[in-house]
């Protein structure tokens, strides 16, 4: 037995000298990840999972031996949330701590501020920020997980089509995420031959909507679509109670949490939504090409550190794509690593199914939001 | 005509919230010419209380006898280890305190409860009241009903008892209350135990209404103290009419303007209103009030 696996190891290493040749095989230098990401500060709710998520990951591929027999490394830095520090921390990631690509920026502030810089540089960039404008023009260098709000809206837009909603009251807060998916759905609505017969708003503290909503209530909207955040929309939905209107509503991707329906109770019944597969996934049929994915990310997140988000899972993917592209690549060449990002095809992440090209650095379709429907205060899924 | 009955409805419901918040600023700068900036972290600190006591499984009533008591625990520690300190200060450093205070507490409140948004049950039910084609929900008749009660009550304390003709005198010269016998440091006690409790009690009640955060506290209080400078700093009945105006204003801008600029419309008319009655709707100018 003892000479078998002798030889067995002398065989193993002739194998590794033939296939990575001599000098390489004992000693490959790590890949290392390079991260910057908003872990303190007001959008430490994005960071925070975000961080944990790949750091997870990276153990888990390094203890399964790496990627190409290199071992990953991971170095990352706090932003906390401000895009001057971001700027810094990616020049440093670039020139100091030479890191073949990178995974990260938590807002779409700090990642904006940094575009010029990885650009420049010639360094592969997946961010993790929500949005549009850090993809579209397309740069060379940059890429991105996060679905957008412009593909909540269309969501959205898609269902009351097939419903035949053909006029729609809008109702949005004062918000950054409120304004842009009110502008998102001003632009949209005529491609899907939909009229905005009314553009209410309100500020996010509020604690009264009901003279915006009689108002709607005087149109002659067929449908009610409120995009916001927070407890807002929780005091829509109990004030299209109070009013009495029967008209069907839909609420955007931010308020897809468990929060909203215990907040808004009753008064969210039959209410319709846009949400990210992750949130669902207890109940995807298991038929669902994500399915699989999706619960394995959630029970590896929620045994180790509690309730999955969906920003936890925009890290997963963009660490995985990059993982992917740098097998592919077989090299540590940054332009091979980046061409290989940019012919990702069919990865199922668990933000959607990534499908990028040369025009798209982002490459989800609409079928990256699961449409749901609120029944006896349980999510269920709309077909 | 039913569109009109609505804002108008919506209007007096907001404002009533308004009026609550304001009247708690009423009794504090009565005593002591403070406008205090943590009215509104009391209203939170109240809301809060009640909604985690009735988590705990206490019954909504003993929830919120016990959640103004904490808000009155915490005037009372504010005033004691905060403002009496520095009775020597002048009104602008005290103001400055309570601004320091208000952050405190919203930053405790963030340590205890965290970021998440909370709800209390409505008091007697969510079924909407309908009056002529508008409707109105049972719990804002609750804040209604509340700031009707509340403005009697802090009038008649301050008509008709001892301790509130103190308080008044205590407002307008504290050296001179002294002299008069009257126990300034106690009734600065009284009067920051008092407001806490008012804030408190407008928590619980309007928390069905606005759900709450720990930082909710900050744009109520603020809205608060619109209606108390709209209606004259110091005058129970001042804040309650400025809040109720506030209200309406708000409620007819969204409807008949644009809701997009409502609170421009709002504070337009406020600084309109100030300008040509500098002391508020209600308020007396300096000079009377000897």
């Amino acid at each position: 037995m003892k000479g078998f696996s002798r030889v067995a190891a002398l065989f193993s290493v002739l194998a590794l000298v033939v296939f990575y040749g001599p000098g390489d095989a004992l000693a490959k230098r790590p890949i290392k990840i390079g991260s910057f990401l908003a872990t303190t500060g007001p959008a430490s709710f994005l960071g925070d999972p975000e961080l944990k998520t790949l750091k997870m990951y990276i153990e888990e591929i390094n203890a399964k031996g790496g990627v190409d027999g290199h071992k990953l490394e991971l170095v990352w830095y706090d932003t906390a949330g401000k895009a001057k520090a971001a700027k810094d921390i990616v020049k440093r990631l670039v020139k100091k701590d030479r890191v073949d690509v990178i995974v990260g920026g938590s807002t779409s502030g700090t990642t904006l501020a940094v575009i010029d810089i990885v650009e420049r540089n010639k360094v592969p960039l997946i961010s993790l920020a929500g949005s549009v404008k850090i993809i579209e023009p397309v740069k060379k260098w940059v890429f991105k997980t996060p679905h957008t709000d412009r593909m909540a809206a269309a969501k959205i837009f898609e269902d009351m089509k097939k419903r035949g909603i053909k006029k729609v009251a809008l109702i949005t807060g004062n918000g950054g995420f409120d304004k842009s998916g009110r502008a998102q759905c001003l632009a949209l609505a005529p491609k899907y031959g939909i009229e905005i017969v009314a553009d209410e708003q309100y500020s996010n503290s509020d604690t009264d909507m009901t003279a915006q909503l009689t108002k709607i209530r005087a149109t002659d909207a067929q449908a009610i679509l409120n995009f916001g955040f927070g407890k807002a929309p929780a005091i829509v939905m109990k004030n299209i109670k109070q009013l009495g209107i029967k008209l069907p509503v839909y609420q955007s991707h931010g308020v897809a949490s468990k929060k909203f329906l215990e907040l808004a109770g009753e008064a969210a019944e039959g209410v319709r939504l846009p949400a990210a597969a992750l949130l669902v996934a207890d109940i995807l049929p298991d038929s669902d090409p994500q399915k699989k994915v999706l619960m394995d990310y959630k029970s590896k997140y929620e045994a180790k550190y509690g309730p999955v988000s969906t920003f936890g899972g925009h890290a997963y993917d963009g660490l995985m794509i990059a993982v992917e592209a740098i097998d592919r690549a077989d090299s540590l060449d940054k332009a091979k690593i980046r061409d290989e990002i940019e012919k990702t095809k069919g990865f199922v992440g668990t933000g959607g199914i990534f499908n990028m090209s040369p025009t798209d650095h982002l490459g989800l379709d609409l079928s990256a939001f699961k449409m749901l429907e609120v029944k006896n205060g349980q999510w269920t899924l709309v077909n | 005509m039913d569109l009109l009955l609505q804002f108008l409805l919506t209007g007096l419901t907001t404002g009533s919230i308004y009026a609550l918040v304001g009247l708690g600023f009423a009794i504090i700068y009565n005593a002591s010419d403070v406008v205090n900036f943590a009215q509104g972290e009391f209203l939170m600190i109240g809301a809060m209380s009640a909604i985690f006591l009735h988590r705990l499984g206490l019954p909504l009533p003993l929830a919120i006898a016990a959640a103004v008591a904490i808000s009155i625990a915490v005037g009372l520690l504010l005033e004691k280890l905060a403002i009496e300190p520095a009775r020597n200060a002048s009104v602008v450093s005290l103001i400055i305190i309570t601004i320091g205070a208000s952050i405190f507490f919203r930053g405790v409140a963030l340590l205890i409860w965290g970021k998440e948004i909370y709800g209390l049950p409505h008091f007697s039910g969510e079924e909407p009241i309908r009056l002529l084609g508008a409707t109105v929900l049972p719990q804002s008749i609750w804040v209604m009903a509340g700031t009707v009660v509340l403005v009697g009550a802090v009038k008649y304390f301050f008509d008709h008892t001892l301790a509130g003709k103190a308080m008044r005198a205590c407002s307008h010269n504290k050296r001179a209350a002294a002299l008069l016998g009257i126990d300034v440091k106690k009734i600065m006690l009284l009067s920051y135990g008092l407001s806490a409790g008012l804030g408190g009690l407008a928590g619980v009640l309007v928390a069905p209404i606005t759900y709450m955060t720990y930082d909710a506290g900050v744009m109520l209080g603020l809205k608060g103290f619109c209606a108390a400078i709209l209606g004259g700093m110091g005058s129970s009945m001042g804040a309650v009419a400025g809040g109720l105006v506030l209200g309406v204003i708000e409620a007819l801008g969204t409807g008949f303007i644009s809701s997009g600029y409502k609170d421009a419309i709002s504070f337009f008319i406020i600084l309109l209103i100030l300008f040509f009655r500098p002391s508020g709707l209600f308020g007396k100018s300096g000079g009377e009030r000897v």
